[in-house]
C-alpha cells in the first residue's frame, strides 16, 4: 500500500516538469551582459540620456541655488523693513511727506527704528572741470544718522556720518556713486563738488540690497543740508523697522499716521517683497533649458531604442541559443528590457551626477549655497528609467517574438 | 522519444512540405544518425524533435509526454530539462569563459549559480577540458569549442541530446575526436541523435535513419530490434 502510493507520487512528479526559471540576479547578469561586452557602445548610447538629465538637473539646481542665495540675503536683511514714500499716482500730493512724518512714525508702538532721506535738488560732480550736466545719475540726499542701522548697512571704506561731522561739508557715497565718481579710497581727503560747494568724502557704503536707490546717492547730513543749501527737510522716503509680528498692523496704520488728512497720498511698501518675488520667478532661460533638456532626453530615448533594435538583430543567434537552452519568450523579453533599463539608468545616474557637479561648480564660483533639489534628482532619475522602459519595450518584444528556428538559422 | 506521423508544411505558393508523415522512435540510450542530403528535411526534423518548431500535424512524445498540447512555457521547460543541443556553429557566447558557457546550459533550470558552475566544471572534465575552464571561446580550437558545446548540452543531464552536424565545421582529426566523445557519452548512457549529411559519420554510429524529400527512406533500426529480427 505504502509502496503503491509512493510510485503514484513519483509518476506525477516526473510527469510535471518544473518550469523554466531565471532568478532575479540572473536577469540582471544576463541583462547587463550586452552592456559589459560592448562598453563603448553602451557609453555612447547612454550619453543622450546623460545630457538630457544633466541639463534638467543642472538648470533646476542652478535656479534653486540662486534662489536659495536670494532667500539667504533676504533672511539676513530682515523682512521687517518698511518704506514710506509719497504717493506717485496722478494728482497725488507734491512728492514729499510731511516734515513731522518721522516723529509721528516713531510714536507707533512696535516701530523700532526710523530714518528718513531727503532728496536735494543739487548735483554732485567729481570736480569743477566736469560738465555740470554729466551728473552720472547720482542723487544728493540729506539723511538721519540712524539710516545705516535702520537698513543694516555696512561701510566699505572710511566712516559713516556722526553727530560732529554731519553739520559740515562731509559726504558718504553709495557704492554705485563711488564707482561712477571713480573714488576707491577716502583717507586722503578727496573732495567732490555738490551744488557748487566742495564736500569731503568721508566714507563709501556697501550696496544696500533692500534700498538700491541709495547705492546711487551721495548722502550728507541734515545739518549740512540746512546750513549749506537752506533746504526744507520734508522726507522723500522714510525707512522703518518694526517688530516682525506686528508688521501688518504697522503697515495698516502708517498712511493715516503720516498724513491724517490725505492718507491716500502715502505709499507704504516692503522692499523684501520685491526680492521675494524675484526669488519666486522662473526665468525664461530656466524654461528654455528645461525644454532643451527634454529634447535631449527624447533623442537619448530614441538612441537607446535604436541601439536595442540593432542589438536584437545582431544577437539573433544568442536569442536562438537561449531559447534552445530553455528560455521562455518572457525570459528573452525580460533580458532585453533589463538591458535597456540598465542602459538608461546608467545614463540617468551619470546625468544626475553631471548636473549636480555643474550646479556645485557654478554655485561655488558664484559663492552661492549649493542646492540640488531632490525632486530634480529623483525626477531626472525616474525620467531616465521610464525612457528606458519605453525605449526597450519594442526591441524586447521583437526579440521575444523571434522564432527560435529563425534565430538559429541566421548564422 | 517518439514521433508519430509528423507533417511539417511551410506556407507559400505552393506550400513546401518539409516532412511528410514521418514516424520515428528513439529508445533510451540510443546513438542514432539522421542522415540525408541538404533539403531532405533532416534540419526540420531536428527542430521538431527539439521542440524549437511545431509540426503542422502529428505528435511528438518525450518520456510519454505528448508535446502537441504544450504552450511556449511548457515547451521551454521541456528544452531546459529534457533536451540538449549541439550545433554546427557551436554558438558559444563570446567574452564568457568555457566554464560559464557550459553553466548557461543550466541557467533556465532554476539551479543556483554555485550549483551551475560546479556541474559545469564536472561536465568540462567529462569532455576532457578540465584544464581549459577559464579560457574564452576565442582562445580555444574548433574541436575544443565543440567539446565545450557538448558539455553545455549534457550539463543538465537531458533525456536526449540532438547534435546538428557536430563535425561540420571541424577538420578530420577534430571530427574523429568529437565522434569518439559522442560514443563515450553514449556508452555512459546518454541518448544521442546526430543529424548529418555525411554518410561516413552516419555509418560510424549504431543506427542510421536516412531521409529524402521529407520522408524516411531507410532505417537500419535499433541494434536491439535488428537482433530480434535476426
Amino acid at each position: 500500500m505504502r509502496l503503491r502510493r509512493r510510485s503514484t507520487t513519483a509518476l506525477t512528479a516526473a510527469d510535471r516538469l518544473p518550469p523554466s526559471k531565471l532568478h532575479l540576479l540572473d536577469v540582471f547578469s544576463v541583462g547587463s551582459f550586452g552592456l559589459r561586452t560592448r562598453k563603448m557602445r553602451t557609453a555612447l548610447s547612454a550619453l543622450g540620456v546623460t545630457i538630457g538629465i544633466a541639463a534638467m538637473v543642472g538648470v533646476l539646481g542652478l535656479s534653486e541655488s540662486s534662489r536659495a542665495d536670494l532667500r539667504n540675503q533676504i533672511e539676513a536683511l530682515g523682512t521687517n523693513l518698511l518704506t514710506v514714500s509719497p504717493g506717485t499716482g496722478f494728482g497725488t500730493g507734491d512728492g514729499v511727506l510731511p516734515e513731522d512724518a518721522v516723529a509721528k512714525i516713531t510714536r507707533i508702538g512696535p516701530v523700532d527704528e526710523v530714518a528718513d532721506v531727503v532728496e536735494l535738488d543739487v548735483t554732485v560732480l567729481r570736480n569743477n572741470f566736469v560738465n555740470p550736466n554729466e551728473t552720472g545719475g547720482i542723487t544728493v540726499a540729506a539723511t538721519d544718522l540712524g539710516l545705516l542701522d535702520t537698513l543694516n548697512g555696512e561701510i566699505a571704506e572710511g566712516a559713516w556720518l556722526n553727530a560732529a561731522s554731519e553739520g559740515f561739508t562731509n559726504v558718504v557715497l553709495g557704492s554705485v556713486s563711488a564707482e561712477r565718481l571713480g573714488i576707491e579710497e577716502v583717507d586722503n581727503g578727496i573732495q567732490v563738488l555738490i551744488g557748487g560747494e566742495w564736500f569731503t568724502v568721508v566714507g563709501v557704503l556697501e550696496p544696500f540690497p533692500l534700498a538700491a536707490d541709495l547705492d546711487r546717492s551721495a548722502l550728507i547730513g541734515k545739518g549740512a543740508a540746512e546750513a549749506v543749501f537752506e533746504a526744507d527737510l520734508n522726507p522723500s522716503i522714510v525707512y522703518l523697522r518694526t517688530a516682525a509680528d506686528s508688521l501688518d498692523d504697522v503697515r495698516a496704520v502708517l498712511p493715516a499716521t503720516v498724513d491724517p488728512v490725505e492718507p491716500d497720498e502715502v505709499s507704504v511698501s516692503r522692499p523684501s517683497d520685491i526680492l521675494e518675488a524675484e526669488a519666486a520667478a522662473d526665468s525664461a532661460f530656466t524654461s528654455l533649458f528645461l525644454g532643451l533638456g527634454a529634447v535631449a532626453l527624447l533623442v537619448g530615448g530614441i538612441g537607446i531604442a535604436n541601439v536595442m533594435v540593432i542589438a536584437v538583430i545582431e544577437r539573433r543567434n544568442e536569442i536562438g541559443l537561449r531559447r534552445a537552452l530553455g528560455a521562455t519568450r518572457a525570459h528573452i523579453r525580460r533580458q532585453f528590457l533589463t538591458e535597456a533599463l540598465l542602459l538608461s539608468t546608467l545614463g540617468g545616474l551619470a546625468g544626475v551626477a553631471l548636473g549636480a557637479a555643474v550646479t556645485a561648480g557654478y554655485a561655488h564660483l558664484q559663492d552661492w549655497q549649493v542646492v540640488i533639489p531632490p525632486e530634480a534628482a529623483i525626477g531626472g532619475f525616474g525620467a531616465a528609467v521610464i525612457i528606458g522602459a519605453v525605449a526597450g519595450l519594442y526591441p524586447a518584444m521583437r526579440a521575444a517574438r523571434l522564432a527560435p528556428t529563425k534565430a538559429l538559422r541566421s548564422a | 522519444m517518439e514521433l508519430r506521423n509528423i507533417v511539417k508544411e511551410y506556407p507559400g505558393h505552393p506550400p513546401v512540405r518539409a516532412l511528410d508523415g514521418v514516424s520515428l522512435r528513439i529508445e533510451h540510450g540510443e546513438l542514432a544518425a539522421i542522415v540525408g542530403p541538404s533539403g531532405s528535411g533532416k534540419s526540420t526534423m531536428l527542430h521538431v524533435m527539439g521542440t524549437l518548431d511545431r509540426p503542422s500535424s502529428g505528435r511528438v512524445l518525450i518520456d510519454g509526454r505528448d508535446l502537441s498540447k504544450f504552450g511556449d512555457r511548457r515547451l521551454s521547460a521541456v528544452r531546459s530539462h529534457l533536451i540538449g543541443f549541439v550545433f554546427q556553429q557551436f554558438f558559444l557566447i563570446d567574452g564568457v569563459t568555457a566554464l560559464d558557457n557550459v553553466a548557461t546550459g543550466l541557467l533556465y533550470s532554476g539551479a543556483k549559480s554555485s550549483v551551475r558552475r560546479q556541474r559545469a566544471a564536472e561536465a568540462l572534465v567529462q569532455v576532457g577540458l578540465g584544464h581549459r575552464m577559464l579560457h574564452l571561446p576565442n582562445q580555444l580550437s574548433g574541436g575544443e569549442r565543440q567539446r565545450v558545446a557538448i558539455a553545455r548540452a549534457v550539463v543538465h543531464r537531458p533525456s536526449i541530446v540532438l547534435a546538428d552536424e557536430p563535425t561540420g565545421n571541424l577538420d578530420t582529426r577534430s571530427s574523429g575526436a568529437i565522434l569518439e566523445l559522442l560514443h563515450r557519452m553514449h556508452q555512459q548512457g546518454t541518448t544521442i541523435v546526430v543529424i548529418t549529411h555525411d554518410t561516413e559519420v552516419a555509418m560510424s554510429l549504431p543506427r542510421q535513419v536516412a531521409f529524402r524529400d521529407g520522408v524516411i527512406e531507410s532505417d537500419s533500426g535499433t541494434p536491439a530490434a535488428a537482433l530480434a529480427t535476426a
